[in-house]
């Protein structure tokens, strides 16, 4: 048994078996179609559940929809977000500083899922950068200036999701 | 002895207690929101039922004393059906926004609910809204969330004295209200934030500010008042956020006086000193640490080169910690000048030592107190508490006072006179007793004295039953009577009382360190204010005093300050009163400072620093043993506070703390001035010192403020 089973392998070796097996494999591929993407002129389809950059909501009439309850502080496992909050002269509690350090963010979305109020959200962004560590230090006005021009697209995510959560 | 079961437990109880009170003890949870340690029963929430074996209902435990041979059961399904019912209750009209709510995360009804709640509800309707009341400055209602547990209600007609707030109406309709148009004036009403176990009211300073997870808790003390009541301060980004009561059953229980709980607002009031600064040219200016100690130093030698040692002085707060004493003592004695007091309000120095005379838990044991010239409710807010709850045990307390001060206690008898006539009160109340017992006077130099007094009659009444019983008796000289011309007399003649009423004597001092502060003057026999006043003095460094308001009942030393040429302040603050002063040095607060207190119950307290000193201030003892090296005086080179306060107390010796006594007694007679000043010099509890003075929450309506408060803070 054992002196046939060192024939096949002398055989195999000399007439380069496997790398002919292999070289099949890479000619498949080389007449099969591309999937490379000309990023950006070409996008990969995302999901509807994608974590990217986030954003702060509105409620229709233009208010803000955080009530600064620091649920997304405190749950963030990489200490990202910084709240400081006050009594507005409505007497309703709001935010007077909401950063988000995406330099921090690990993108979990716990952030997203701790809010009972669906006021900070990620987006289907990822394209952003910055030029300084700073920029990628977003405030609350650049937060909501991010979901004032993404709300459409914001509100059809969460809808289509709507029924899983 | 009585055994009884509790979750299959064996428990053995003294005495008949409540099945919350034994659970409690061994460590089994029982849920509550009513119930409270240190308030009566209500047995209103329904949170606490337990299953009794042969008893066919669930009982409350909070109401239901233990029995011999009982069987209780906290963990049954009876009992869980019963608490899911009684939570699903509570929340039909509880609204669920926690969110939003101030007291999320530090709520019981929340901690309740998932602990012992069902895990949804089935409640669809509409739920109730309770309009909000402002019930003042301090406390934020939130009144849709109440759950009618009356802990507040009970507090304040308990504790606090008056019922200030009350259940109205019934059932749905049951809501808490103040009375129409008024608001909770109490001085102790800040315990009802504690109290509430859910969002209901909350403090209104601290509203929406921070979350209970993101403040760092340290342990402290106030030194607003003589308890020293213990603190914890909740601390986010090196800031106070807001100040809580520490339990300690021996001093301040489990509750804290209004100004101990919002003084925190003042440290970062807009006046705070942040450089130091010295006056050149009728203009300040702001210079570093070394200019204006190197200006001080300067300054204080060229007074000694030209008019000797005596021409310096210091004057320093009662407020000052005891390493602050010792270091300022030291400075003045290596000068060689005796010039040091803080007994700045005081007139009268043939008297020494402070301290009550008991343990402060002491007051709830005695009998028969009288008080005299004491505006309790302003000095020391919490010991009022203490002698309310003597009175509602059956003790008999007599008021005399200058002042119409409702202590809010039901009084067995009450004396209003002028501050002059505290003396001849005391006179006939000694002869009273001569009259009823003459053998009981000891003291023969007294005796002598009392036996030419003239009877009155009424004094003898009321004496007569002062002196029979033989009970616990006590008599207390407050502050005002120790801030009296004849003050030394009044200690005299009440200490001759106590002795022949085989009583306690002590002083309700409102000096927040006095006993401390006497530690270190005793030893040093120093001169006392009266003293400085006959010399000609031409430097004074004080040290955490803001004169125009600290001082301004004493009108002599407000006016040798005034004539001084060169005038140095250590203080935490800058404002109108140190116009005239020349140089001012900026000191942390004592919160953040470490120092040693001692209250008026002799309890030692040391405390460290819990956030650090805001702008160039420093630690007062830091600044102090700077000064003694610029002033090139020998042996200041002290590390910590604790090297300082080991120079004081020795951890191995017992304090030689002076005895509460009077030197001498003046026994000429003093006739009486017809049109003679009544010297009332009460002091509200938001203008005690400089801190609670900038303490904008503490400021309500009806009190104007001392000070300008701004509204901009640090």
């Amino acid at each position: 048994m054992n002196i046939k089973k060192q024939i096949i392998s002398l055989i195999k070796g000399l007439s380069l078996y496997e790398l002919l097996i292999g070289l099949s494999l890479t000619g498949r591929y080389f007449f099969s179609r591309k999937i490379t993407i000309q990023y950006p002129e070409e996008k990969t389809p995302q999901s509807a559940r994608f974590r990217g950059l986030h954003a702060l909501r509105r409620y229709p009439n233009g208010e803000e929809r955080c009530i600064a309850c620091k649920l997304c502080e405190a749950v963030c496992p990489a200490m990202a977000i910084t709240i400081e909050s006050e009594m507005r002269e409505d007497n309703t509690r709001r935010t007077t500083r909401y950063d988000i350090d995406l330099t921090k963010c690990i993108f979990c979305g716990f952030c997203e899922e701790s809010c009972p109020v669906d006021s900070i959200v990620e987006t289907r962004i990822l394209d952003y950068h910055g030029e300084e560590r700073g920029d990628l230090l977003y405030n609350k006005e650049m937060l909501l200036k991010v979901g004032d021009k993404y709300e459409k697209m914001i509100q059809a995510d969460r809808a289509e999701e709507a029924k899983y959560r | 002895m009585i055994k009884l079961k509790i979750d299959g437990k064996s428990i053995e109880v003294q005495s008949k207690k409540t099945i919350i009170e034994v659970a409690d003890e061994v460590g089994i949870d029982i849920p509550r929101f009513c119930y409270h340690k240190k308030l009566t029963v209500a047995a209103n929430c329904r949170m606490c039922l337990v299953q009794v074996k042969n008893i066919g209902k669930p009982l409350p435990a909070c109401a239901t004393q233990v029995m011999d041979g009982m069987e209780v059961s906290t963990k049954t399904k009876f009992t869980k059906e019963a608490q899911q019912s009684v939570m699903e209750f509570l929340l039909i009209n509880h609204p669920l926004d926690c969110p939003i709510c101030d007291q999320g995360g530090e709520c019981e009804l929340q901690d309740t609910a998932v602990a012992y709640g069902a895990s949804e509800s089935r409640y669809a309707e509409e739920k109730r809204v309770v309009v909000n009341k402002n019930i003042g400055p301090l406390i934020s209602t939130d009144l849709t969330r109440c759950i009618q547990c009356t802990r507040c209600v009970r507090f304040l007609k308990e504790i606090g004295g008056v019922q200030e707030l009350g259940l109205v109406g019934r059932g749905e309709h049951a809501e808490i209200s103040a009375y129409v148009d008024k608001s909770v004036e109490s001085e102790l009403s800040g315990n009802i934030i504690d109290l509430c176990p859910v969002g209901a009211l909350t403090s209104k300073p601290f509203r929406y500010k921070a979350r209970t997870w993101e403040l760092v808790r340290r342990p402290t003390i106030s030194i607003h008042d003589s308890l020293g009541s213990n603190l914890e301060m909740h601390i986010k980004d090196d800031r106070v956020m807001r100040t809580l009561p520490k339990e300690n059953d021996a001093i301040n229980e489990c509750w804290i006086s209004d100004r101990d709980r919002f003084s925190y607002e003042g440290f970062y009031h807009n006046d705070r000193l942040l450089e130091p600064m010295i006056k050149k040219n009728k203009k300040w200016l702001k210079v570093d640490w070394e200019e204006a100690l190197l200006f001080i130093a300067k300054n204080i030698n060229r007074s000694i080169a030209h008019e000797g040692q005596d021409s310096v002085a210091f004057l320093h707060s009662p407020q000052s910690s005891i390493e602050e004493s010792y270091l300022i003592h030291k400075i003045a004695d290596k000068i060689g000048t005796q010039n040091v007091d803080y007994r700045i309000t005081q007139k009268n120095f043939d008297f020494s030592g402070t301290w009550l005379g008991c343990e402060i838990s002491e007051i709830e044991t005695l009998d028969q107190v009288i008080i005299l010239g004491s505006n309790m409710r302003f000095d020391q807010p919490l010991l009022t508490h203490r002698f309310r709850k003597m009175v509602h045990q059956g003790g008999k307390l007599i008021f005399i006072n200058a002042l119409e001060h409702d202590l809010l206690i039901p009084l067995e008898k009450k004396i209003i006179c002028k501050s002059q006539e505290y003396r001849t009160q005391l006179i006939q109340m000694l002869r009273a007793v001569y009259e009823i017992e003459p053998k009981k006077i000891i003291n023969q130099d007294i005796l002598a004295f009392i036996k030419k007094q003239k009877l009155n009659a009424d004094t003898l009444q009321w004496m007569k039953q002062f002196v029979k019983g033989k009970n616990k008796k006590a008599i207390f000289l407050g502050q005002n009577a120790l801030e009296a011309n004849d003050a030394s007399d009044l200690v005299f003649l009440a200490n001759c009382l106590a002795e022949s009423v085989s009583g306690l004597f002590g002083s309700l001092s409102n000096y927040p360190n006095g006993v401390g502060l006497d530690l270190i003057a005793h030893k040093q026999e120093l001169k006392s204010t009266k003293d400085m006043m006959a010399k000609k003095i031409s430097s004074l460094i004080t040290l955490n005093i803001e004169p125009k308001y600290d001082i301004r009942a004493n009108i002599n030393l407000t006016d040798l300050i005034q004539k001084i040429n060169f005038k140095v302040a250590i203080t935490p603050y800058s404002g109108d009163a140190f116009d005239d002063f020349d140089c001012l040095l900026p000191m942390a607060i004592y919160t953040e400072s470490s120092g040693s207190y001692i209250n008026i119950a002799r309890k030692l307290q040391s405390i460290k620093a819990i956030t650090s000193p805001k702008g160039q201030s420093r630690p007062a003892w830091k600044i102090l043993r700077v000064l003694g090296n610029y002033l090139d005086l020998d042996d200041f080179d002290y590390d910590s506070s604790e090297q300082v306060l080991c120079k004081v107390i020795h951890p191995k010796k017992r304090l030689a703390y002076p005895p509460l006594a009077a030197k001498k007694f003046n026994n000429k007679e003093k006739p009486l001035k017809k049109d003679g000043r009544n010297e009332i010099h009460p002091i509200l509890p938001e203008q005690s010192d400089m801190i609670v003075r900038r303490a904008i929450s503490l400021h309500s309506k009806k009190n104007k403020p001392l000070i300008n408060i701004r509204q901009e803070v640090l």
